[in-house]
C-alpha cells in the first residue's frame, strides 16, 4: 500500500511512518508537497498573515474614528483602509480560513484516508490562492482600492484606484475556493474508510461538505461578475454603468448572488468546528446529530435564495423585496436548530472548560446575538431604517467575527496538539480568550445602538452625537489587539518550548484523535482504519479507554 | 419622543417601525437570556467531575420537531408586520406634495414644484411629501432617521420615497450609499452647502453628504417657497448671482433644456442659440422679431405664436415661473449668441 502511494505522489524518498512534519526535509519538501497536512499548515500560516494584515487596517479605521474630523489620515486613505480591511478579511482570510487550513488538515484524517481525492489539485489550489493574494496585494501598492469590498457599480467602474488588479485577484482566489470545494466533495464521497457510513460522519465533515457545495456552485457567479466589471472598466462595455447603457442594480444582483452564499461559506465551517468542540469537551454526542448535519445543508440551500435582502432600498421590485424578506426569515430555522441542539448537548454532559471549549461557548453566545439581530434586518420596515448603518456592521461582525473567527481560533487551539505535536499554555490562552471576547463585545455591541440611532456606515467623519459610541468602540478594538497578541505569544511559545502532546490530550472520541499520533505520520494511519462506531460514541467506553483507545477500535491497534 | 435605541419619532411611519423593532428586540432578549441561562446552568451543573461520565445523548423527535416548526409562527408574524409597514412606505398618497431630489458627488439638491431649489430639505408638517430621487453619477441613498425612511438614488433611474412629518423641528439626513471622497483634501466643490458644517470646508465625500431637514408650519413653508425663487447665492462672493447665471440655472431646473438646445440644434422646440433679436416666422404666416416681450409671451402663452416647422406642444409656465425668473431666463437667452 505504501509503495503505491509513493508512486502516485512522487515522494519515493519519504518515510511514510515518520511524523509528517519531519518526513521529508528542506523548503522544497514543503513547497512541492502534496500532503494535505502540510498544505493545511501552509494555508494556516497564510490566512493568519492575512488576518493580521486585515486586522491592522481595522485598527487604523477604528483609530481614525476615535474622534470626529481628521484623526490620523485623510478621507481618501480612510476609504482605502476600510475597503482593504473588508476585502482582505473576506477574500484572503475568512473564506479560505477554515476549509483551507483546518479542513485540509483534519478532513482526510476524519475520513480515515491518506489524503484528499486530488492531492495535486489541492496543492494547485494553494498556489492559486497565493497568486490571487499577490494580485490583491499588488493592487494595494499600485494605488489601492477605495470601492468598499462590495465593488458596487458605477462607483467601481469610475473610481480611479486600481480596481482591476484587486478584482482580478479576487477572481483568481475564487478558483482556489472552487478547487478546494471540489476536492472535499469527491473526498467525502469516495474516500471514506470502510465502515464510515454517512451517519457516522463527524459534523465537521458535514459542515465542510455543505460549504464545498456552496463554493462549487456560487463562486463561478462571482467570477463572471468580476470579469464583466473588469471588461467594463478596461473595454468600456456597457453592462453595469448607466452612462454606457448598463444597469447598476444588476451588479448588485450578481454580486450578492455569490456573496450571500459566501456568508454561509464563512459561517457554516465555524459551526462545523463548534460541533466538534462541544462534543469533545462535553464528552457527549451532539444532540440531534441528524438535524445538525441537515441544518448545514439547509443553510447552504437557503443561502442561495436570499441574496435580494441586501437590496431592499435599491429599487428592486416590491414583489422581489417581499419574497426575499420571507425567505430570509426561514434562515432562522436551521440556525435555531443548531443553537438549540448545541445547548441540549451540554445537558448531562461532562463539561471541561478548556480554552477551545470557552471559545465554543463564546461562539454560541455571540452567534445567537448575530442571528437574532438578523431578524431586525429581515423584517422589512425595520431594515429600511437600519440598512447601511452601523447596526448592519455590528450584525455581520457578530456572525463573521464573533462566529467564524471565534470558532476558528477555538479550532486552531483544539487541533493545535495534533497539528504541531505540542501543547500550549492553557492559562495564558484563557487570558487571551478573555481579552478577545470582552474586546469584541466592547467594540461591536455599542455599534448596534449607534446604528439604530442612525449612524451610517463607511463614514470618515460623523456628527457629534455619535462620538461617545465611536470612542468606546475604538477602545474595544485595542482590547482585541491585546487579546490576539497574547494568543500569538501563546502559540509561538508552544512551538518553541511547548510540552510534547500525547496522541489524544483531550480524551476525545473523534477519529482524528483516536486513530493517529500527534503529529500524525506522513500517511496518517499505519494501516487503513475500519470504522465500527460513531465519532461521538462516548457511551461505548470508560474514561480511561477514551485516552487508551476504544474497545471497538482495539483489533486495529498495534 | 426619543426611545432608548431609536431616533425621535417624527413621521407617521415611526411608531409602526419602532413597534416592530421593539417587538423583535424583546423577543430576542427573552430568547437570548433563556439560551444563556440554560448554557451557564448546564456548564455549572454538569462540570467535569472525577469518575463521572456523561450520559448518552441521542435525539428527541418531538422536541426537535417542536423547536424546528414553532419558530415558524413567529417568523411568519414578523414577516407580516414588517411587510405591512413596508407597503405603507412604498405607497404615497395621490395628493402627496412632490419634491424632486437630485444627488451627485457630494451634494443633494431639492427642487420644489415652483422651480425653486434648496439644499436644506424643507417640508411642511402634517402633509404627505413624495420625493423623486435620481443620481447624476454613482449610487447615493437618502436616509432620514427621524422619519425611518431610506431610498437609493440610482443613476439612470427614478426612485420614490414618501413620508408625513408629525411635528415641526429640525433633524438630520444622511447619504447611506458609499460614494467616495474628494481626492486631495483641498478639493472643494462649488455650491456644496453641506461641506464644512463645522467650519472646515476642505473635507468632502460620502460622509459630508449630509444635511438638515426642516419641518415647518404651513405659513413657514409658504415663506420658504417664496424665498427660493430669488436668485441663489454664489458661495464664492457671498452675493446673489447675476440674472444671466440664474437664468442658466433655471434653464436646467425648469427643464427648458429637454426641448430647447443652446447649441443651435433643433429639438422638440427651437434652439435658443442666436434667438434673441432674430426675426421669427410663424405657422400662421406672420413674422415678429424675438424681443423680450416675444420671449415673455412664449413662456407664458407658448401657443400664441408657434414657429414654423414646430408643433405647439409647449406647456405654459404661467404660475410656475415668476416675473423675476422670466427676466433671468430672457437675460440668459440674450447671452446665447
Amino acid at each position: 500500500m505504501a509503495t503505491e502511494v509513493a508512486d502516485s505522489h512522487g515522494h519515493g524518498d519519504v518515510d511514510y511512518n515518520a511524523p509528517y512534519l519531519t518526513a521529508g526535509k528542506g523548503i522544497k519538501s514543503w513547497l512541492l508537497t502534496v500532503d494535505h497536512k502540510r498544505i493545511g499548515v501552509m494555508y494556516l500560516i497564510s490566512v493568519i498573515l492575512a488576518f493580521f494584515m486585515g486586522g491592522m487596517f481595522a485598527l487604523l479605521v477604528r483609530l481614525e474614528l476615535f474622534a470626529p474630523g481628521r484623526t490620523i489620515m485623510s478621507a481618501e486613505y480612510y476609504n482605502r483602509a476600510f475597503t482593504l480591511h473588508g476585502a482582505i478579511m473576506v477574500f484572503l482570510f475568512i473564506i479560505p480560513s477554515v476549509p483551507g487550513a483546518l479542513g485540509n488538515f483534519v478532513l482526510p484524517i476524519m475520513l480515515g484516508t491518506k489524503d484528499v481525492a486530488f492531492p495535486k489539485i489541492n496543492l494547485l489550489s494553494f498556489y492559486i490562492y497565493v497568486i490571487g493574494a499577490t494580485f490583491s496585494l499588488y493592487s494595494i501598492i499600485s494605488g489601492s482600492v477605495d470601492t468598499g469590498w462590495t465593488f458596487y457599480t458605477p462607483y467601481s467602474t469610475t473610481s480611479n484606484t486600481s480596481v482591476v488588479s484587486m478584482v482580478l485577484g479576487v477572481f483568481i482566489l475564487g478558483f482556489s475556493s472552487i478547487l478546494t470545494g471540489l476536492n472535499f466533495i469527491v473526498t467525502v464521497h469516495k474516500l471514506r474508510a470502510p465502515g464510515l457510513h454517512w451517519n457516522r460522519l463527524p459534523l465537521f465533515v458535514w459542515g465542510m461538505y455543505a460549504t464545498s457545495i456552496i463554493q462549487v456552485l456560487a463562486t463561478p457567479v462571482l467570477a463572471i461578475t468580476l470579469l464583466l466589471l473588469a471588461a467594463e472598466r478596461t473595454m468600456g462595455l456597457g453592462i453595469f454603468d448607466p452612462a454606457l447603457g448598463g444597469d447598476p442594480v444588476l451588479f448588485q444582483h450578481f454580486f450578492w448572488f455569490y456573496s450571500h452564499p459566501a456568508v454561509y461559506i464563512m459561517i457554516v465551517p465555524g459551526m462545523a468546528i463548534v460541533s466538534e468542540l462541544l462534543a469533545t469537551f462535553s464528552r457527549r454526542a451532539i444532540f440531534g446529530y441528524f438535524a445538525v448535519a441537515m441544518s448545514s445543508l439547509g443553510l447552504a440551500l437557503l443561502g442561495f435564495l436570499v441574496w435580494g435582502h441586501h437590496m431592499f432600498t435599491s429599487g428592486q421590485s416590491e414583489f422581489s423585496t417581499m419574497l426575499f424578506s420571507g425567505l430570509t426569515m426561514l434562515v432562522a430555522i436551521p440556525s435555531g436548530v443548531k443553537v438549540f441542539n448545541w445547548t441540549a448537548t451540554l445537558y448531562k454532559g461532562s463539561i471541561a472548560l478548556t480554552t477551545p471549549m470557552l471559545y465554543a461557548l463564546a461562539f454560541l453566545v455571540l452567534f445567537t446575538i448575530g442571528g437574532l439581530t438578523g431578524l431586525f434586518l429581515g423584517a422589512l420596515n425595520t431594515d429600511i431604517h437600519l440598512h447601511d448603518t452601523y447596526f448592519v456592521v455590528a450584525h455581520f461582525h457578530y456572525v463573521m467575527m464573533g462566529g467564524t473567527v471565534i470558532a476558528f481560533v477555538g479550532g486552531i487551539l483544539y487541533w493545535w496538539p495534533k497539528i504541531t505535536g505540542k501543547m500550549y499554555d492553557e492559562k495564558m490562552a484563557k487570558v487571551s480568550w478573555f481579552f478577545v471576547v470582552v474586546g469584541f463585545n466592547v467594540t461591536f455591541l455599542i455599534q448596534f445602538i449607534m446604528g439604530s440611532k442612525g449612524m451610517p456606515r463607511r463614514y470618515y467623519d460623523y456628527l457629534p452625537q455619535f462620538e461617545i459610541y465611536h470612542k468606546v468602540s475604538t477602545v474595544g478594538s485595542w482590547m482585541l489587539l491585546v487579546g490576539f497578541l497574547i494568543l500569538a505569544g501563546v502559540l509561538v511559545k508552544s512551538l518553541k518550548s511547548g510540552p510534547k502532546a500525547p496522541p489524544n490530550p483531550w480524551g476525545s472520541a473523534g477519529y482524528e484523535w483516536q486513530g493517529t499520533e500527534s503529529p500524525p505520520v506522513f500517511q496518517n494511519f499505519r494501516e487503513t482504519p475500519t470504522i465500527t462506531r460513531g465519532p461521538y460514541d462516548y457511551h461505548l467506553c470508560t474514561e480511561a479507554e477514551l485516552f487508551d483507545g476504544f474497545p471497538e477500535d482495539a483489533p486495529k491497534e498495534g | 419622543m426619543e426611545t432608548l435605541q431609536l431616533p425621535p419619532q417624527w413621521s407617521t411611519f415611526a411608531r409602526q417601525t419602532d413597534w416592530v423593532f421593539y417587538f423583535i428586540y424583546y423577543l430576542s432578549v427573552a430568547f437570548f437570556v433563556a439560551i444563556c441561562a440554560a448554557m451557564v446552568y448546564f456548564v455549572w451543573k454538569y462540570r467535569r467531575k472525577p469518575g463521572v461520565m456523561s450520559e448518552p445523548s441521542g435525539h428527541n423527535n418531538l422536541l426537535e420537531i417542536g423547536w424546528t416548526v414553532s419558530p415558524l409562527v413567529l417568523l411568519v408574524f414578523l414577516f407580516h408586520v414588517g411587510y405591512r409597514g413596508y407597503v405603507d412606505l412604498t405607497m404615497p398618497p395621490a395628493d402627496a406634495m412632490e419634491i424632486r431630489v437630485r444627488a451627485r458627488k457630494w451634494a443633494w439638491d431639492f427642487e420644489y414644484a415652483n422651480g425653486g431649489h434648496a439644499t436644506v430639505l424643507h417640508v411642511p408638517v402634517h402633509r404627505p411629501v413624495k420625493l423623486i430621487l435620481s443620481s447624476e453619477d454613482v449610487i447615493h441613498s437618502l436616509y432620514i432617521p427621524a422619519f425611518r425612511v431610506k431610498r437609493d438614488a440610482v443613476p439612470g433611474y427614478y426612485s420614490t420615497m414618501w413620508f408625513e412629518a408629525t411635528q415641526t423641528g429640525e433633524t438630520d439626513f444622511f447619504c447611506t450609499e458609499y460614494c467616495g471622497a474628494a481626492v486631495g483634501t483641498s478639493e472643494y466643490r462649488e455650491g456644496d452647502p453641506n461641506v464644512g458644517r463645522e467650519g472646515d470646508r476642505r473635507h468632502t465625500g460620502h460622509f459630508s453628504m449630509i444635511g438638515r431637514v426642516k419641518i415647518e408650519t404651513r405659513a413657514e413653508f409658504s415663506t420658504f417657497l417664496e424665498s427660493i425663487l430669488r436668485p441663489p447665492t454664489d458661495p464664492a462672493t457671498g452675493r446673489e448671482v447675476s440674472p444671466e447665471v440664474w437664468g442658466s440655472l433655471i434653464y436646467r431646473s425648469s427643464q427648458c433644456n429637454t426641448c430647447h438646445s443652446i447649441d443651435g440644434s433643433a429639438m422638440t422646440g427651437p434652439s435658443w442659440r442666436g434667438l434673441f433679436g432674430r426675426s421669427r416666422e410663424f405657422v400662421d404666416g406672420t413674422n415678429r422679431v424675438a424681443d423680450a416681450n416675444y420671449l415673455r409671451e412664449s413662456i407664458l402663452q407658448p401657443n400664441a405664436h408657434v414657429v414654423r416647422g414646430f408643433n405647439g406642444v409647449m406647456p405654459s409656465f404661467a404660475g410656475t415661473l415668476r416675473d423675476q425668473q422670466i427676466d433671468a431666463l430672457i437675460a440668459y437667452i440674450r447671452t446665447l449668441r
